[in-house]
């Protein structure tokens, strides 16, 4: 299958993967920018997906997306340092025009992935896990199983935890600028003139999602 | 005017492919500014060989940027540290006085170490075989005007056919990817009418090639256009792409 047998297949995946995850991520967003407005109808958000059967599809759908990105991500780093050999520079420069985030992107998805088994420990296990167990029988309190407000208060009003999800946005502020025109010129969609519109469009909404989720922590932080 | 500086070259020495190498530090002095680098290294090698030591192992040709054989990685920069030139290219004038210069072969393991800074890019001379060629009509020439191009494509297929095969492309590439290359190939057959006919097949084969080979996945840094001599686009590996995802999905 060349989706896997060729180098081209293989970062097709990649992106493919990428960009579902950066639509996720848009979907995400304009969830939470619903709780400056609103608290009621953020909960009320929550309570509408819960461990309903298609948030459940969802999120199903949502890790296989990241296992598939995960898994290729180092498989192909790992096939990248191979062909690179053995024998390394003893000096080496970035030359000009060479984004740093492009040679660090494992690194950067590495803190996005921690920075994701914290937020799955944090919210997920005790909302939709919880709600998931209940449905099960198994005896759990669902007081705040729907309550993402709750929760957001809790966390983000803990200096380390804010800081720590600063941290995780800005790595993944790093990853898009790079990851998301990246994709697009996997799939070939760029010439010379769409080269730096997408360039530009990739640093735009890096920025508008990263600080979107900043902003969301930081009003819970200290306005809310 | 003649100015002379003084410099302190970092060598790699590897005497060939299965052994190890090692820097070897030579002091070289009164080096004219006006000296091409590899005349340069002419000069090292002059001494090296009136010391009775072997000289330095290094490819070179037409020594005016046309063959692609000068492969030296020079202070961190496959050809050095100016833009768009090639080693042969690159002048003296562009370092001072009392400089520490460091030179490396290209590494990467599609090009194994022949010897010191000498390395094999046969690789590359594979992948041009595997489909970088168009099939005509045996007979006479038809006339040049008989398929009209668009300027458009015949500049761009022109861009891509600057490429002059030195490898700078992979050596600068932290993934040892060798697209910018194979694109270029793809891309300077695949813009223009005679190249059609067999595009489809020359894009799958010749990126099978290239992964048969060993070289790495590109994930887009841009190190290879920042490095290439002739300033060839990463636009033509989004061509490739295209070329190669198009031929995968008619199959
Ligand atoms: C919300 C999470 C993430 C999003 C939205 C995302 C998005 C993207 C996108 C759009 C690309 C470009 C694909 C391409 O060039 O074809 C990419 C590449 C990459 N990602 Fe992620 N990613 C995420 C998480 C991760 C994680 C968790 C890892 C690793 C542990 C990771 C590692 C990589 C690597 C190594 C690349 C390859 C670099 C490249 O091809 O440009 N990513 N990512
Ligand atoms: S694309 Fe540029 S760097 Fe690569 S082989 Fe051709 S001329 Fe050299
Ligand atoms: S020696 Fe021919 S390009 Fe440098």
């Amino acid at each position: 299958m060349w989706l896997k047998d060729s180098s081209i297949g293989r970062k097709l995946l990649m992106s493919i993967s990428g960009l579902f995850l950066v639509l996720f991520l848009t979907f995400h967003l304009s969830m939470n920018v619903v709780a400056i407005f609103s608290e009621e109808g953020y909960n009320m958000i929550c309570e509408f997906l819960g461990a309903n059967w298609y948030a459940v599809v969802g999120t199903l759908v949502l890790v296989a997306g990241f296992l598939l990105h995960i898994a290729y991500a180092f498989y192909l780093t790992f096939q990248n340092r191979k062909a690179r050999g053995n024998d390394r520079y003893a000096v080496t420069a970035r030359p000009k025009g060479v984004a740093w985030a492009s040679q660090n992107m494992l690194v950067l998805g590495i803190i996005v992935v921690l920075g994701l088994a914290l937020h799955a420990y944090q919210f997920w296990a005790k909302m939709q896990l919880v709600e998931l167990q209940h449905m099960a029988g198994a005896e759990v309190c669902t007081k705040y199983a729907a309550d993402g407000v709750y929760y957001m208060k809790e966390y983000f009003t803990n200096p380390i935890f804010l800081v720590l999800y600063l941290v995780w946005f800005g790595a993944l502020w790093f990853h898009l600028t790079h990851g998301f025109w990246s994709a697009i010129q996997t799939i070939g969609w760029n010439n010379l003139v769409w080269l730096k519109r997408w360039k530009a469009i990739s640093n735009v909404y890096a920025t508008i999602i990263c600080a979107g989720f900043a902003v969301v922590a930081l009003w819970f932080a200290f306005v809310a | 005017m003649d100015k002379t500086i003084n410099i302190t070259l970092k060598v790699w020495r590897q005497r060939g492919p299965k052994e190890a190498g090692k820097f070897e530090t030579y002091k070289l002095n009164n080096v004219s500014t006006d000296s091409s680098f590899l005349e340069m290294l002419d000069i090292l090698n002059e001494q090296l060989v009136n010391e009775d030591k072997e000289p330095v192992v290094f490819d070179n040709d037409c020594r005016e940027g046309i063959c692609g054989m000068c492969s030296l990685y020079i202070n961190g920069h496959p050809h050095g540290p100016d833009s768009e030139i090639t080693t042969c290219q690159l002048h003296m004038r562009r370092f001072k006085d009392g400089d520490t210069i460091t030179i490396e072969p290209w590494r990467s393991a599609g090009f194994p170490v022949i010897r010191d800074l000498m390395v094999d890019r046969t690789a590359y001379d594979k992948i041009i075989q595997a489909g970088g060629y168009i099939s005509v009509n045996a007979g006479g020439a038809q006339d040049a005007n008989a398929i009209p191009i668009p300027k458009r494509d015949a500049d761009l297929a022109m861009d891509a056919a600057s490429c002059i095969g030195c490898g700078a492309c992979v050596a600068a590439c932290k993934n040892g990817s060798a697209m910018l290359f194979v694109s270029a190939k793809v891309s300077q057959l695949a813009l223009l009418p005679q190249g059609k006919v067999e595009a489809a097949r020359r894009a799958k084969a010749m990126l099978a090639k290239m992964d048969e080979l060993g070289f790495g996945n590109c994930t887009n840094t841009g190190a290879c256009e920042a490095e290439c001599p002739k300033g060839v686009s990463i636009t033509n590996i989004a061509r490739l792409n295209r070329e190669f995802i198009s031929a995968k999905l008619k199959d």
